[in-house]
């Protein structure tokens, strides 16, 4: 094993570092750029059974050291992701990739997750508990420890594949969610995802975002992410994937101090197209400058 | 699509709100009239998208308008500093649409995106009939550029302090073969219910990274759903469906 390699339920991966689901779609926009077999793995976009368009524009707005976003899970469903997306990113990525898995009820969850199963690329299923831009969707799951489990029960006992489950920040107790979908079987848990956010144009005197508020990503994030990773990866026995805000090879240290075995970078990716390969490069001379030998020795370093 | 450290030649202003910047950089990947490029400001979380108004082996100039924040850190920018940007961004006007008579309908900062696609059109050999809408004479810029290329420019004013009074449909010429316009939304819309032709409309969303991967600038067309910065910001007419 290299000095950058860590292992995620069972597979391993060439570094810590993954794309974020919803900012690297199906991979292959990014292919045109580098070549993306440098990553450890990536999170494809969140998938749902049924075709979703999103939210009303603008989805987008600008944010003191970051942005929000209320995209709503655009995706083109499931059977035309494994149908077409999977296809086309075969022919660019050779690695296994994270299916990253949305849903209005249990059973959309599961179907979504069984179709994804199947397919032979995906190595992880990521099971969004947490988007904060659906009415009545992903949320109402995240935010309780009984919902929470109920989903992660029913997607571990439909699949043969690790399944890890991305929380909500925005929620009074993190550490009950984690335990809660840890019991319920869960390999392995991603967090952050996006903070509730809003802006409001002076000038309109309304929302920046059609649909009012979204999720608030970016470096402004990074503090309350790293603490949330820290807190649930000293409360779980299951792998931690830490996320929000991570922007730089420093930052990926931190966060597997933290206590984070693999680190998800996704905002920053919109900005700087090449800031996941710069950070793979960047890695080895930080972790030096910090007489870091391996990056196993430093994940959950912070007691 | 290309990242590249471009350095500022240029950054004046044309009126009171409008500014033209000429950055000096790989240009490479710019390859088609009514394309952007995606300008990284320090301070500021997101990249600025800003139209071509023209690229040479060289260099990339650029029109914009002071409206919020990153315009206007813009604006303060001093030659010789140089910028983060990506270009090649956008699909483009497709000049090979228009067989032999083209109409250019811009409205205020939908003016410059017209520019380069109105040279490569005559070098292209079609006649070009250009329309420049503003509010008021005090906030037109650009007319001399497209002055140097034909005869047929009119510019229409909405207070009628100069050219023709009204908006850039009052002025479309009786017949024509195909048009390329780039304006605000209400005059896309009233040249798209004004026009019996063929045409592209380039359009405007607040978008993310610019490149096709956060699906922030989405919109739903006939032809399904397409996203303004990568399968856009041009769309043909008959593509076009409007939300409302």
């Amino acid at each position: 094993m290299g000095r950058l390699n860590v292992t995620l339920c069972g597979i391993e991966l060439d570094n810590p570092i993954i794309p974020a689901s919803g900012t690297f779609g199906y991979g292959y926009e990014y292919a045109d750029l580098y070549d993306i077999n440098i990553l450890g793995t990536f999170s494809f976009k969140g998938t749902t059974k049924e075709p979703r368009f999103g939210n009303p524009t603008p989805r987008i707005a600008e944010c003191y050291s970051g942005m929000i976003n209320a995209v709503g899970l655009q995706n083109p469903g499931v059977d035309k992701v494994v149908l077409e997306e999977l296809p086309k990113l075969k022919k660019c990525f050779d690695k296994k990739v994270m299916a990253n898995v949305g849903g209005f009820s249990v059973d959309e969850y599961v179907y979504t997750a069984k179709m994804l199963d199947k397919e032979e690329q995906v190595g992880w299923i990521e099971v969004n508990i947490s988007c904060p831009n659906v009415h009545g969707g992903g949320i109402a799951f995240g935010t309780s420890p009984e919902n929470a489990a109920i989903i992660t029960k029913a997607v571990k006992e439909a699949v043969t594949k690790p399944v890890i489950v991305k929380l909500s920040p925005n929620v009074t107790d993190i550490v009950a969610i984690a335990k809660a979908v840890e019991e319920a079987g869960a390999d392995a848990i991603s967090l952050i995802n996006t903070m509730l956010g809003m802006r409001i144009d002076l000038k309109t005197k309304k929302p920046v975002i059609a649909n009012k508020m979204g999720g608030f990503s970016g470096p402004a994030i990074f503090p309350v992410a790293l603490r949330m990773v820290y807190q649930v990866s000293h409360a779980v026995n299951i792998p931690v994937i830490g996320m929000g805000g991570v922007s730089s090879a420093e930052d990926v240290i931190e966060m597997m101090l933290a206590g984070a075995t693999a680190v998800q970078i996704g905002a920053a990716n919109l900005v700087d197209p090449y800031v996941c390969k710069d950070i793979i490069e960047k890695l080895p001379q930080v972790m030096d400058k910090y007489n870091i030998d391996n990056l196993n020795d430093i994940i959950g370093g912070v007691k | 699509m290309k990242q590249g450290i471009f350095k500022v030649a240029e950054n004046s202003a044309l009126t009171d709100s409008v500014f033209r910047m000429k950055l000096i950089g790989d240009v490479s990947d710019i390859t088609a009239p009514g394309q952007f490029i995606n300008i990284k400001l320090d301070g500021l979380y997101l990249r600025r998208p800003i139209s071509v108004f023209y690229c040479d082996t060289e260099s990339v100039t650029i029109i914009y308008k002071v409206v919020g924040r990153g315009t206007e850190q813009m604006s303060l920018i001093n030659i010789g500093e140089e910028l983060d940007v990506l270009t090649g961004l956008g699909n483009g006007y497709d000049t090979s649409l228009c067989s032999d008579h083209a109409v250019l309908l811009g409205g205020g900062v939908g003016v410059p995106p017209l520019y380069m696609l109105a040279k490569k059109l005559k070098d292209e050999g079609k006649t070009i009939s250009v329309i420049l809408g503003f509010n008021t004479k005090s906030e037109i810029f650009c007319e001399e550029d497209f002055k140097a290329l034909t005869d047929d420019v009119k510019v229409t004013t909405v207070d009628g302090s100069y050219g023709v009074k009204g908006f850039v449909t009052d002025a479309l010429p009786e017949s024509y073969d195909h048009f390329f316009t780039c304006g605000p939304e209400p005059m896309l819309k009233a040249i798209y219910k004004a026009t019996n032709t063929s045409g592209q409309f380039s359009f405007e969303e607040r978008m993310g990274c610019g490149f096709g991967a956060c699906m922030g600038c989405s919109c739903k067309t006939i032809t399904g759903y397409k996203r303004i910065c990568k399968d856009g910001p041009v769309m043909l007419k008959e593509e076009i469906l409007w939300e409302d």
